[in-house]
């Protein structure tokens, strides 16, 4: 099976994300990390490609910087990367990265995609599936649990009380949750073999895209902080201060 | 003026989302219309007309998993007639319907929105971004119709009184292998307790708790509070709870008067779904967590300490 997992990098979760006061982009520097949420969605495509004797390849829109977290996935197992990096692509909204992300991996062939439910940095949470509509395929979405037998995918699909089973013959494309497996962690001889591995990187002229933004901001303004309150530490008499906080709340 | 709503059908009623647009949609004025897909009928739709719904487009797509066709027929609709805006809830059914309608259509969908507003036909969507920090107005520069995903618990939902609605059975179009996505089975994951969007009082447990076993006690407090339990992303996907009680970006929204949350650092993904909370205690062993930041007190210590004695001390009352 040739799987296309999608991944992204993007600044380091740990650090405060700033805005560009000019473009109001976020700021974005030359080291961004892998997404980790990606790692799900990598794991879940080394197993289906072990499974099947197949590939994985990573598409990832993103500015290719030092490309750390693309290295990642590679040492994770992964066959190849293709990035699609330029300039008209900074700020880039949904459905343009979507169209950027469908035609890279049309280009490339496959039989399944793979992606992350959202972002953490962007979690717009509509590019995988607006990928899917631009394949034409159908999309298993929001799946904690995924198997595959002969060319068909069966999932849990996570819904509001519960979760579904379904199913899908590929080509499809999947969404995996981050409970859906445990990643592995990058092994020495994987890092090593990581750095020979192909990493095509192209614009959105290679692939015939003309990004094309139909949303502008208008205005950036603060929230109002909530104020922090009284921080006490514990030494064996701190409940009776939530106790006083849930009297004075009337809770009880 | 024209506004669509998007609604999914959950238990047999209309999702909570979409009886919070419609009551957004009727400060607008002109037409407002739904789009349902599932089984429908008269106590759904009835639902729907109290909420301000004129008219209801009804897709039942069987044990197809809707999207690829509700799209479709959604764009088939639109082509006939353009609303102004369409509006979707964060669902997972929503989300996918509204990526794929914004690719059918070769329009910008916003996600998150928590204000919608229309002025001289123009369309802004208002977000909260970095944790809820910063708030970034957008404008559509696109054609109608403005696509828009709004959070859980931006608008209230209040019943306006309205008759039944006019129904139209939309018939489900052949969109090909796109739509061969196939529900083989449907779960409920039963939880007890009171519902966890509606309640006064949510315990929420995160990584701190240590274990699906030691998660007892976040179940225990909450039963002693009359309150829900909620639980961050981690925890569910560790499989300690269901995804149902899941609180946060991708989860659900809550602004209870009271949230208790307990061995919760207080990551961004988190912090959205509850910083609206009345009143915030927070319990982390942790002095730096963000938890801290907003709340209104906060206690560093151990989680298995402070909890039990807690829990003690209101048993004794």
């Amino acid at each position: 099976m040739r799987i296309a997992v999608c991944v992204k990098q993007i600044p380091d979760p740990a650090t405060p994300y700033e805005l560009d006061p000019d473009s109001h982009f976020v700021v974005r520097p030359n080291d961004q990390v892998l997404d980790d949420t990606d790692r799900y969605g990598v794991e879940i495509g080394l197993q289906l490609a072990e499974a099947t004797e197949g590939t994985v390849t990573l598409v990832s829109m993103s500015p290719s910087g030092s490309l750390q977290g693309i290295r990642q996935a590679l040492a994770m197992g992964a066959d190849k990367a293709v990035i699609v990096d330029d300039d008209l692509l900074r700020g880039a909204d949904a459905l343009t990265t979507a169209k950027i992300l469908a035609a890279a991996i049309d280009r490339e062939g496959y039989d399944l995609v793979i992606a992350g439910t959202e972002s953490t940095d962007g979690y717009s949470g509509v590019v995988p599936q607006q990928v899917a509509e631009l394949l034409d395929v159908p999309a298993l979405t929001f799946a904690r649990k995924v198997d595959q037998a002969d060319g068909t995918i069966t999932i849990e699909r996570q819904t509001a009380g519960g979760y579904d089973v379904v199913e899908a013959a590929v080509p499809a494309l999947l969404t995996v949750t981050s409970g859906v497996v445990e990643p592995r962690y990058p092994t020495f001889k994987g890092i090593m073999q990581a750095k020979q591995k192909p990493i095509d990187t192209v614009t959105s002229g290679d692939l015939g895209v003309s990004p094309d933004p139909q949303q502008s901001i208008v205005a950036v303004e603060p929230v109002p902080a909530r104020q922090a309150g009284e921080i006490v530490e514990d030494e064996g008499e701190a409940y009776l201060k939530i106790v006083a906080m849930l009297e004075q709340a009337k809770v009880i | 003026m024209t506004t669509w709503v998007f609604a999914e059908e959950v238990d047999g009623a209309p999702s909570g989302s979409a009886l919070e647009a419609l009551s957004k949609a009727r400060e607008w004025g002109g037409e407002v219309a739904v789009f349902y897909v599932g089984t429908g009928g008269d106590a759904p739709f009835g639902q729907l007309g109290a909420h301000g719904a004129k008219k209801v487009y009804h897709l039942d797509a069987g044990d197809r998993l809707p999207s690829a066709a509700a799209a479709a027929a959604m764009a088939d609709l639109v082509a006939a007639g353009a609303p102004d805006v369409i509006m979707f809830g964060m669902g997972n059914t929503d989300r996918d319907v509204a990526g794929r309608l914004s690719a059918r259509l070769g329009l910008p969908v916003l996600s998150n929105a928590v204000a919608v507003d229309v002025a001289d036909g123009a369309v802004t969507v208002g977000n909260e971004i970095l944790g809820g920090t910063t708030k970034v107005r957008t404008a559509f520069a696109a054609s109608a119709p403005a696509l828009v995903i709004t959070r859980p618990k931006a608008f209230n939902a209040e019943p306006s009184g309205g008759d039944a609605p006019e129904v139209v059975a939309v018939a489900l179009p052949d969109v090909g292998h796109a739509g061969a996505a196939t529900v083989k089975e449907r779960h409920v994951e039963a939880s007890e307790g009171p519902d966890l969007e509606a309640a006064n009082v949510v315990v929420s447990g995160g990584r701190g708790v240590g274990s699906e076993e030691k998660f007892a006690i976040i179940e225990e407090l909450a039963g002693l509070l009359g309150g829900a339990v909620g639980a961050t992303r981690a925890v569910v996907d560790a499989g300690w709870v269901p995804y149902s009680l899941q609180v946060g970006q991708t989860g659900k929204t809550v602004k209870p008067g009271v949230y208790l949350a307990c061995g919760i650092s207080g990551a961004m993904q988190h912090i959205v779904g509850m910083k609206d909370s009345s009143i915030i205690i927070a319990v982390n062993k942790d002095s730096e967590a963000p938890i801290f930041g907003l709340s209104d007190l906060g206690v560093v210590g151990d989680v298995h300490k402070v909890v039990p004695a807690l829990i003690e001390a209101l048993k004794a009352r």
